[in-house]
């Protein structure tokens, strides 16, 4: 991760990172429930 | 930095080109925010089923729409996708990326606003001009505005950086299928099925997500590299020179690839457009409404995860041979899934199909940096907006063999479940004709290489000279 130590802040990234990962991971977790229903 | 795209405030390309400790990693987040909301396409199928039963609601009625005649909905929006991409690439090159993901969030948020309109009246074309023309317009220039700005904030890894835009479209429906069948679920009553406010609901929610990704998005500054980038070694099938954009299309190798391209994904599409309902009618009682929409969530996991694995891989195996293992790979798979529909094996056809699902992913995400090993990376973006329309040749080719075979069969008394057997006896014939393809691409001709004022002018010096 280059030349972030006077723009990009840690707290960014991780607001950024988090506001697509939080529905991906949710998306993801409802997929694999999903998915047990299929082999049922 | 002067990128010829002059005024336009906020959303000019002068105004998001990085400054000083910009960090590259916050670029991928922006383009997930885009790509994560038009891979809703590929969980579109989850409407087709209750789109049949907008007025028998339990059942069909013979006024409610057929699946041969919802088919043409993601058609359509496959097809404008190709056509925009092809269209808009220079102007999201110009114009650059903050620009063009705001007007696809206006796209996208008014084809779901339309649609809905044209379910509350129940008419069908509304949903072609919204979902299909406007929704389709909206994933060509959402599409290709990251994943141009990634490879080049990427270049020592073009494949993955590729991969990680990409992959944020073949992830879309992780949170779409889920997402649409639990609003249908909540908006739908004993004499109603919420279809109309499913689309509302998704079209404010979607715009908001990609105008976030267009407020968060850089381009880095020209001539940037990363810390410590090395150009890669001497390679034959990795050029050092760059090809114009309308020159690209004189060459052999862009229709090679293009053709290529094409097939992996007419094989692809044919059946996930589908998948919904094909799984069900393969294996009834076996596979219910609920599973069928955790094998399309199932199917985007690994559309989503090939994308990544895959043009990874292609960086250390190459792309050319990266393809041939698609469409070998995928003869044999494709050959198999109707042994497994005879052995009523949902195991192993869930299996086959997600192999499947991996490399039509892989194919997108690996194209990427096939064009610019071919073409170099001047116009990469430009190019792959016009290669794009294989994409959209294909969302023609594969729903219609699918739907059409489907029809034709069951008139003429073939079993629902046997019903897709010959379909994929012809993608695995297709996927022979892309191997073929793909053997022949060779290194582009120096001829169609940009001399060194060409390469050193700004995109629309470079259009004068073409045109000169």
């Amino acid at each position: 991760m280059e030349n972030n130590q006077n723009g990009t802040t840690t707290l960014q990234l991780v607001l950024a990172w988090g506001f697509v990962g939080i529905p991906l991971v949710l998306g993801v977790l409802q997929t694999l429930v999903n998915a047990m229903k299929l082999f049922q | 930095m002067d990128t010829g795209s002059g005024g336009g405030g906020w959303f000019s390309r002068s105004r998001t080109v990085a400054k000083p400790g910009f960090s590259r990693w916050m670029v991928p987040p922006a383009a997930l925010c885009v790509h994560l909301c038009i891979g809703q396409a590929y969980a579109f199928s989850v409407f087709n089923l209750p789109m049949t039963k907008l007025i028998g609601i339990s059942e069909s009625a013979p006024d409610d729409w057929k699946l041969t005649e919802l088919g043409w909905i993601f058609s359509l929006a496959i097809f404008f996708l190709g056509v925009s991409s092809a269209v808009f690439g220079r102007w999201v090159e110009e114009g650059g990326p903050r620009k063009a993901m705001f007007t696809a969030a206006c796209c996208w948020a008014a084809g779901f606003l339309i649609s809905a309109f044209g379910v509350s009246i129940h008419n069908l074309w509304l949903i072609y001009l919204g979902y299909g023309v406007l929704g389709g317009i909206a994933l060509g220039i959402g599409y290709i505005s990251p994943v141009s700005t990634l490879i080049k904030w990427f270049p020592d890894r073009p494949g993955m950086a590729t991969g990680m835009a990409i992959m944020g479209f073949g992830g879309g429906a992780f949170i779409a299928a889920p997402l649409s069948v639990w609003l249908m679920r909540k908006f739908t009553t004993e004499t109603h099925i919420g279809v109309m406010e499913t689309f509302v609901v998704l079209g404010i929610v979607y715009f908001i997500f990609m105008v976030v990704g267009s407020i968060i998005v850089r381009v880095p500054p020209a001539d940037w590299k990363p810390d410590g980038y090395v150009a890669p070694k001497e390679n034959k099938l990795i050029s050092k020179n760059d090809v114009f954009v309308y020159d690209a299309l004189k060459t052999p190798q862009f229709w090679l690839i293009w053709w290529v391209l094409c097939l992996n994904v007419t094989a692809g599409i044919g059946v996930l457009g589908q998948a919904s309902a094909m799984s069900q009618e393969m294996f009834p009682g076996l596979i219910t409404p609920v599973a069928a929409a955790g094998l399309v969530g199932l199917m985007s996991l690994f559309n989503m995860g090939g994308r990544f694995a895959w043009a990874t891989t292609s960086d250390y195996i190459g792309r050319k041979n990266t393809y041939f293992v698609f469409m070998v790979l995928g003869f044999i798979l494709y050959c198999l899934v109707p042994l497994t529909g005879a052995a009523g094996s949902v195991a192993g056809f869930v299996l086959c199909f997600l192999i499947i699902i991996s490399m039509y992913g892989g194919g997108f995400s690996t194209v990427p940096a096939y064009l610019r090993d071919m073409f170099g990376t001047r116009y990469v973006g430009a190019i792959h907006g016009l290669l794009l329309t294989a994409w959209s040749a294909a969302g023609i080719f594969g729903p219609v063999i699918v739907n059409y075979l489907r029809e034709y069969n069951v008139t003429h008394g073939v079993p629902k479940a046997d019903a897709y057997n010959n379909t994929m006896y012809i993608m695995a014939g297709l996927l022979v004709i892309g191997f073929i393809c793909n053997f022949f691409v060779k290194p582009v001709d120096s001829r169609f290489h940009m001399k060194e004022g060409e390469a050193g002018a700004g995109l629309g010096a470079a259009g004068q000279a073409a045109k000169a």
